[in-house]
């Protein structure tokens, strides 16, 4: 599908701050795709760690309502492989950061349930509290 | 006879985790490290690392709780609890990571070094960015595995063992204690052990990490690929150094056979309680009865438990 976009202040500044919070140079992306060939959580993503790399570049804020960066483990699988040296994982924090600043969080504390809670390691919430709410 | 051993004293961070739900991995590590003339001298007091590593450059304040660690050790070398000791040894995979991710940020950046000890003001030391983060594994390897395999006393002799890398011990690249794309290290070990390594493409795959809380039947899908392909080449048990990969792995296959009917159990060994087990230490350490998946019908198979003491371990 092929869109056409202008692109506006609005849309560099949201590249500018994704970059800075991410510390990534987002722009360096080629799209080359190794990242969504690598990425072990892809068929649960709505759009490719690249499809989200491209949206950033563009500065296309909507990127922040895609599940993608959420599903994101974490792994630096693609970290390790990209061949421009960005860091993907970094910018789906950036990314997660940008939500959770607002204090929109992604997950609640009350929908786990109960018998699970206690079955969970002390590892799992901790890490999944600190990637998910603010 | 056992080669005798010179006990060395360094200090131990646990984490939560193997305090907790896992402190089966706790004890059968301590045992193993002891056998060595290892002995891990637990951090007087200390919190937790904070299980992920902060990725976003600004937000200094998700780096302190590691940084208190930290400053535990150089306590420990000041009230000589340890001598001239800054290594810090650690076997969850994943404090392994944040820890190791955290001292190497304070080191190469003075200025966010600087900033963390300003504002730490109920501490009495500032970081000087001397500890050295190890874990259990890369302190096996420094001392050689032929020195490991002089210590077994019950070689796992036909026990084929898939190792399980996961994420954190590997990746970043200048992070992680081998090769990203293809370790050796559990495999070393493994061979020491007298125990078959058994090679399967997803030893690298995530397990889905945290992700485990929100969506549990996504994690059972992707443990369910890691421990059938590991079967598929011909596994009988997966070995790993993380705990969540640990519990994504061996508890998740509670939703695994209510989603594959026909997927078989496989017990999921913490690489302590294997050395344990061919060290020929006492039962109980190797710590048995937390795992969902029994691992006790394999070991008696194979002999490497005694049938008429009590099982249970741990």
């Amino acid at each position: 599908m092929v869109r056409k976009i202008k692109l506006q202040a609005k849309n560099r500044e949201f590249t500018r701050k994704i970059s800075e919070l991410s510390g990534e140079v987002a722009m360096l992306c080629e799209q080359c795709g190794t990242c969504a060939g690598s990425c072990p959580m892809l068929a649960e993503m709505d759009i490719t760690p690249s499809q989200m790399m491209r949206l950033v570049q563009l500065g296309q804020e909507a990127v922040l309502e895609n599940k993608t960066f959420w599903v994101c483990a974490s792994c630096y699988t693609c970290t390790v492989r990209c061949p421009r040296g960005i860091d993907p994982a970094k910018i789906a924090e950036a990314l997660r950061q940008v939500k959770l600043r607002q204090a929109i969080d992604y997950i609640r504390i009350d929908e786990i349930e109960p018998e699970e809670a206690k079955k969970l390691p002390a590892i799992a919430l901790v890490a999944a509290f600190r990637k998910m709410t603010g | 006879m056992l080669p005798q051993v010179v006990m060395i004293q360094i200090p131990y961070y646990p984490g939560c985790t193997l305090k907790n739900k896992a402190s089966n991995f706790e004890t059968s590590a301590l045992a193993a490290a002891r056998a060595l003339g290892l002995e891990l001298v637990e951090l007087p007091r200390w919190n937790c690392c904070g299980a992920v590593f902060s990725l976003s450059s600004d937000d200094l304040m998700r780096h302190i709780a590691p940084t208190n660690i930290f400053l535990r050790v150089q306590e420990m070398n000041r009230d000589h609890l340890v001598e001239d000791e800054y290594r810090l040894v650690t076997f969850c995979a994943m404090c392994f990571n944040v820890l190791r991710r955290t001292n190497q940020r304070l080191r190469e950046s003075l200025e966010d070094r600087n900033k963390i000890n300003d504002f730490s003001y109920l501490e009495t030391e500032t970081y000087q960015g001397r500890v050295e983060i190890v874990h259990l594994l890369e302190l096996l390897r420094s001392m050689g595995w032929d020195k490991i395999q002089e210590r077994v006393q019950k070689p796992l002799t036909g026990l084929k063992v898939a190792p399980y890398y996961g994420c954190m011990l590997l990746r970043p690249k200048d992070v992680g204690i081998d090769d990203p794309e293809r370790p050796t290290i559990l495999e070393e070990l493994l061979r020491s052990l007298g125990a078959e390594p058994v090679d399967f493409p997803l030893k690298l795959r995530c397990c889905g990490s945290y992700q485990t809380v929100p969506n549990k039947d996504l994690v059972a899908d992707l443990a369910y690929d890691i421990l059938s392909r590991a079967q598929k080449a011909g596994a009988e048990a997966i070995t790993t150094s993380c705990p969540l990969c640990a519990f994504n792995l061996d508890f998740r296959q509670k939703e695994i056979q209510q989603k594959y009917p026909m997927f078989l159990p496989i017990p999921v060994f913490y690489f302590s309680q294997l050395m344990a087990i061919a060290f020929g230490l006492p039962q109980e350490v190797f710590g048995l009865a937390g795992h969902y998946a029994n691992p006790k019908t394999l070991l008696a198979t194979k002999g490497y438990l005694q049938a008429t003491s009590p099982l249970e371990g741990g």
